[in-house]
């Protein structure tokens, strides 16, 4: 059974005098016990509300959140808010993009880490200590008793994130979700970090829900994938197949625009032209239809469902006109060449 | 944290040396200079040149400045001619210090007490009844002219009313004549037992606190409600939410602390602001205190009460800004640690 189920998600933003926006629409995903999932997706698709809807962290005004976000067989969404501060932290923990606005400039590192440790596991504050001290050792932070003391701007940044880490990892919970965790800092720090997180969820069995717009980020560490565009799941596969077959056109920039070693010098990176402004609703058109180069009459005018993939098992799609490799049998590579029958082929 | 503390006591020095040289130029270029200041306009040329002997006035500039800055060390700025005649100036101002230290800590109480918290309200609340109410009545305090809130004050709960008393420190028909420890009247009544005293002080002081310490109410109530609603969206106010912890520890140990920052600052500020509305609101209530004298003194030009006056500002001033500075340190480690 898996941990958690997302099902139906939708997140609605209502302002006074605008049109309701959703920016969560209709999203769905499993994260079985110590499984790492992916929510990929460019700026502004949805993924920190997704992550902030299932911890029940929106603001209380100004948004509606419809759908299931069961969590071992209890429904968040449903769960009267105490209890829910009774999870939080305990059961599922969260980590955030950028680490230095995330702590608390004037409160010790140690105070914010055994906080955790007094409210959910009961403890009295010099053992509360000895722990935070081992938790920071655990994530690799040195000298842990002197940054006890310390405040967050006196650590670097990845001192930070690791410190934000151990909050996290505190209670050792089930479900962590990390909202792009190395977005704000340097590449070979991200990767550090990204390593320590592989290991400490592989460690204690801890699920992983990995936000990211970062292909890369995710071919080092998920099991499971879902590609996010405008407000929905567009593309979910397992990471194999994800990077062996991808189909969604969105897919195909994403990957396209990940930094590659081997390309030759001067070359400049192909990020998926056009941006999320240049969205239409999902609700009689296909959201990336502005974008795409693969755009077929009927992306205008009906809204693809997410369904099985042409390639793959488990693969999902959301379109009418996959991209698929030469010779795959049901269409086109790529590129210009609209092909009508792929719509009827899923 | 300790070099931090040396280093703006020197600079309160640097500001009070800086300051009393204007002051020096300023007594020279008073019409006539101070001869003629203190001497009046019905001087005869005799009792001039005795005068400017007295006062050292035919040595030197440079010589005169040391003595000058001599009689400032010494706390010898002369004797008072209009506050009360006949007084070394310095005493003039050590005897009403206390009153006026009485009515800011007042002042500020009423401010403070009343401004944090329903600062913090609005903010929680915001754009609720009770956040407009707030603004609305933060607006009319700021905007209302402190001696025309203190005669408001006065004229409705102490000549119409008859709840408090409308002029002074203390009634002078007390059962037995208060006895006099610190200065400070509600104190003094606390210290030797003489309830009726020191609840008579405090009755004193209500009208002329609030009429004093609505502009600080104001200001602090707006700062605060701001703050509030800045740090509630901060990052680290979500991160707490997310560690599950209880909403009594999110808002005093995660919001309040760092919405506090700003108010602190500003709180010290007003003191400033207290420093000019004390002449105005002593004036009005009869309130013997240091603003008092500061209409009197110059009402009737005297100088060297005035000049204790200018210093002493100046240097509460000062003082009023390490303390901040000092509680900003103290709450922000960012600076304590720098
Ligand atoms: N409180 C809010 N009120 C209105 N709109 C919001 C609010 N929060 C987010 N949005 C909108 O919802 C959409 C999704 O935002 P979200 O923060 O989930 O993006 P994201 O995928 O996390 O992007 P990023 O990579 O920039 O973090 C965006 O268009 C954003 O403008
Ligand atoms: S081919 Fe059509 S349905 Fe598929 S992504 Fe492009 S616009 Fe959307
Ligand atoms: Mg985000």
């Amino acid at each position: 059974m898996p941990l958690l189920e997302v099902e139906d998600l939708g997140v609605e933003f209502r302002r006074r005098g605008l049109e309701p926006f959703r920016a969560v629409d209709g999203v769905s995903f499993d994260v079985d016990p110590g499984q790492t999932v992916g929510l990929v997706g460019e700026s502004g698709c949805g993924k920190s509300v997704t992550s902030l809807a299932i911890m029940r962290l929106l603001m209380p005004r100004g948004n509606r959140v419809t759908g299931r976000v069961s969590f071992d067989g209890t429904d968040l969404l449903r769960l009267p808010i105490r209890d829910m501060r009774d999870r939080r932290g305990r059961d599922l923990a969260m980590i955030f993009q950028d680490p230095l606005s995330s702590l608390n400039p004037v409160i010790s590192i140690g105070l914010q880490v055994t906080e955790v440790l007094q409210r959910h596991r009961g403890m009295k504050q010099s053992a509360a200590r000895a722990e935070a001290r081992d938790l920071l050792d655990q994530v690799g932070i040195p000298d842990p008793d002197r940054r006890l003391k310390e405040y967050p701007h006196q650590l670097s940044g990845g001192m930070r994130q690791r410190a934000l880490i151990a909050m996290a990892v505190a209670c050792r919970p089930r479900l962590l979700i990390a909202d792009e965790p190395t977005t704000a800092l340097d590449v070979t720090i991200q990767a550090q970090i990204l390593q320590l997180l592989g290991t400490l969820v592989r460690e204690n069995g801890t699920a992983l829900i990995m936000i990211t717009h970062d292909l890369g980020v995710v071919a080092g560490l998920c099991d499971e994938v879902n590609v996010l565009y405008g407000g929905r799941i567009v593309e979910r596969a397992n990471r194999h197949e994800l990077f062996a077959t991808p189909q969604h056109p969105y897919t195909h920039g994403l990957l396209a625009s990940i930094p590659r070693l081997d390309a030759p010098a001067g070359e400049r990176l192909h990020p998926v032209q056009g941006s999320v402004s240049d969205n239409i609703p999902w609700t009689s058109a296909c959201a990336f239809a502005p974008r795409c180069g693969n755009e077929v009459d009927r992306c205008r005018s009906a809204s693809p469902e997410l369904t099985a993939a042409p390639l793959g098992h488990g693969h999902q799609l959301r379109c009418f006109n996959p991209v698929l490799p030469d010779g795959a049998g049901v269409g086109a590579t790529g590129g210009s060449a609209p092909v009508d029958s792929a719509g009827e082929a899923l | 944290m300790l070099r931090y503390i040396v280093r703006r006591l020197i600079q309160l020095v640097v500001v009070m040396f800086v300051l009393s040289l204007l002051l020096f130029l300023w007594l020279r270029s008073l019409p006539g200079g101070p001869d003629s200041a203190i001497c009046g306009e019905r001087c005869t040329p005799d009792q001039r040149v005795a005068m400017r002997h007295a006062l050292g006035m035919d040595q030197p500039i440079w010589v005169q400045y040391f003595k000058y800055m001599g009689r400032v060390f010494t706390g010898n700025f002369g004797y008072s001619s209009g506050v009360e005649p006949g007084t070394p100036a310095i005493e003039v101002f050590l005897h009403r210090l206390p009153a006026t230290i009485e009515l800011t800590i007042g002042a500020l109480i009423f401010a403070i007490v009343l401004g944090i918290p329903l600062g913090y309200f609005a903010a929680r609340r915001k754009g609720g009844i009770f956040d407009n109410l707030g603004i609305i009545s933060s607006l009319v305090g700021i905007a209302i002219p402190v001696f025309f809130l203190a005669y408001l004050l006065k004229f409705v709960f102490a000549v119409k009313l008859g709840w408090l008393p409308d002029s002074g420190r203390q009634s002078t028909d007390l059962a037995q004549p208060a006895t006099r420890v610190t200065g400070f009247f509600v104190l003094d009544g606390l210290i030797t037992r003489e309830w009726d005293a020191s609840w008579d002080a405090f009755r004193h002081l209500i009208l002329p606190s609030i009429a004093l310490g609505t502009i600080p109410f104001a200001v602090i109530f707006r700062i605060t409600r701001s703050s509030v609603i800045d740090v509630q969206n901060e990052d680290y106010v979500r991160t707490a939410e997310a560690k599950g912890l209880t909403t009594q520890v999110i808002r005093r140990r995660h919001i309040l602390r760092n919405a506090m920052l700003p108010v602190v600052t500003v709180t010290g500020l007003q003191v400033g602001a207290l420093l000019a509305g004390a002449v105005l609101t002593e004036t009005v209530f009869a309130y013997p205190g240091l603003g008092q004298a500061t209409a009197i003194a110059f009402q009737l030009r005297d100088f060297a009460v005035l000049q204790v006056l200018v210093l002493a500002s100046a240097a509460t001033y000062t003082l009023v800004n390490l303390v901040v500075d000092l509680s900003y340190a103290l709450i922000d480690p960012r600076i304590r640690t720098r």
